[in-house]
């Protein structure tokens, strides 16, 4: 029988990934560390502020797994859930450089900055871009977006940073948010109620089959943490380093004459596969 | 409710072009590549530096990307012309970048989410952290709208941000049309929200406040700049490239300034208290 990891909360999904009785949080619940800026706005906080760190092993070697909880505040990305997320990665550098690696795994369920804490949300994602991209010169940076919130906004760009990313079917991974797109470009552009359409372009089956994913994985907690594993062997140049690849991809493009998402795994079949 | 394309963006996002030929005399038009990235190398101080701008351009081949949005395009572009420069200086010494920034925002469309904007942007992001790593001196002049993902694509990977200090420069993670609209709030409650709560604010004094801007340059005029105001910005530029050869290459700095210190003191805190807790048993 199957045992979901979609629904799981980041703290048992941490826990998930990382070898057995190996899970030790940081900053967790206890330590309070809560944003400064939600009870301004009379929003309600949580002692985690949404971000669960987790040192650990997996396959024995020490590691760090960063989970967003998405069900708190859609998963947004605040001054201190940020600052969660990149000060790991920034400390997983440190040990890396000191010469002692780290494995760190994201696993990333988030509609992106959080909007009452805007600017600084932004920059905490910069500060995890510029984290990832460091940390991926010494180490595999694996992604994980197992649904149902997805991974959105300025966080997309970290999923597409990663050394490896790991999607499953239920999983949506774009830049913008299908309400965002109805609202900024009209319901002719996108329906966002229409599931099937927007799976079809942002689901994790449609991005893994045009190459924009490496691993399509069903939502099992053995499968998924088999496939973290399985990602530290990589030896593939990170997907955003790939640019002379995807620059010709898009050359092929007729914006007038878009293909459609099924045309698209086609055009971008995954390169190496029939 | 509109789907038409956008219309041709007379007078909008002009602010990038403007300044990149103040500083360089030149309109950076590349070869091969869309209208909306310009690249032109010119002197600053000692040495040559590479600016880099995204502009408008009312008959870009994405219609979604025509009023100064980083777009699928645009972003690929400037992933491979950084990336150029890189290969280009791999024998020399690095030469700095100057992603001169008026961006609306990252394009919103279907065609963008279908080829995967967020990889575009993405790969900006990281070719302009690789260039930071790689030794090359990375700085982000904002001139007019920093927004959102345009401006995860097209700057915020920088060194050093230099601003100039104009009501037009905005920095946000969404437009205020479109934050109102999200949080059903009217456009007026998000500017009380913004004098109250300073990283919800738009205007450029308030990011200053965040303590990220490393040199907030007044008295000039961000239109239509006279040369006394382009040699004041030429000068600031040469002094940020020269600070950013003489420290790491991380983005470490945000976090030093006394403004950090105040506004941004949770992200301080988080961090110290993760190192301390990074190797207990």
């Amino acid at each position: 029988m199957r045992d979901s990891f979609i629904e799981l909360r980041a703290r048992e999904r941490a826990r998930a990934i990382l070898d057995a009785d190996t899970f030790r949080e940081l900053l967790g619940p206890f330590d309070r560390m809560k944003s400064p800026w939600l009870p301004l706005q009379g929003v309600v906080t949580q002692a985690d502020d949404g971000v669960v760190v987790a040192r650990g092993r997996v396959d024995g070697k020490p590691a760090v797994v960063a989970a967003i909880e998405g069900a708190y505040q859609g998963g947004s990305i605040g001054e201190v859930s940020g600052a969660k997320i990149a000060g790991a990665l920034e400390l997983a550098l440190r040990d890396c450089e000191r010469g002692r690696p780290v494995r760190p795994v994201l696993v990333l369920e988030t509609g992106g900055v959080r909007l009452q804490e805007a600017n600084l949300g932004l920059a905490a994602i910069a500060e995890i871009h510029a984290a990832i991209v460091a940390l991926r010169r010494h180490v595999p940076v694996v992604g994980v977006v197992a649904g149902l919130v997805g991974c959105f906004g300025g966080m997309s760009l970290a999923a597409a940073l990663c050394s490896r990313l790991i999607v499953t079917r239920q999983a949506r991974l774009g830049m913008n948010g299908p309400e965002v797109i109805e609202q900024e470009a009209g319901i002719a552009e996108l329906d966002s109620m229409d599931g099937a359409e927007v799976w079809g372009l942002m689901g994790g089956e449609q991005r893994h089959a045009t190459g924009l994913a490496d691993v399509l994985v069903e939502d099992d907690v053995g499968a998924i943490a088999a496939q973290v594993r399985e990602a530290f062997n990589t030896t593939a140049p990170p997907r955003s380093e790939q640019v002379q690849v995807f620059c010709r991809r898009l050359a092929g493009i007729d914006p007038g004459h878009p293909p459609s998402p099924k045309a698209l795994r086609t055009l971008w079949a995954r390169e190496g596969e029939p | 409710m509109s789907a038409q394309p956008n219309p041709a963006p007379r007078g909008l996002a002009a602010r990038g072009l403007r300044w990149l030929q103040a500083l360089t005399g030149q309109d950076g038009l590349l070869p091969s590549a869309p209208r909306t990235v310009r690249i032109a190398d010119a002197p600053l101080g000692e040495e040559l530096a590479r600016f880099i701008a995204v502009v408008p351009d009312g008959e870009n081949r994405f219609p979604r990307a025509r009023c100064g949005e980083v777009g699928l395009d645009e972003a690929w572009t400037l992933a491979q012309q950084v990336r150029g420069t890189m290969s280009e200086d791999q024998n020399q010494r690095p030469r700095a970048l100057i992603a001169l920034v008026d961006v609306t925002s990252q394009a919103y469309g279907r065609r963008e989410e279908l080829l995967g904007i967020h990889l575009a942007g993405a790969a900006a992001a990281d070719a302009y952290a690789s260039a930071r790593l790689a030794g090359h001196p990375v700085i982000a002049l904002l001139v007019g709208k920093a927004m959102s993902g345009g401006f995860l694509t097209h700057g915020y990977q920088a060194n050093r941000i230099l601003a100039l200090d104009s009501p037009e420069v905005l920095v946000h993670a969404m437009s205020k049309e479109s934050a109102a609209r999200v949080t059903r709030r009217p456009v007026e409650a998000l500017e009380d929200l913004g004098e109250r709560i300073v990283p919800m604010a738009y205007d450029v004094r308030s990011f200053n406040r965040l303590g990220l801007v490393h040199r907030l340059i007044r008295g000039v005029n961000a239109d239509a700049p006279g040369p006394a105001d382009v040699e004041r910005v030429r000068g600031e530029l040469t002094a940020a490239v020269a600070t950013a050869r003489g420290a790491p290459r991380d983005l470490s700095s945000r976090l030093e300034s006394d403004a950090a210190r105040a506004t941004r003191a949770a992200s301080i805190e988080v961090r110290r208290r993760l190192a301390q807790a990074w190797d207990a048993v």
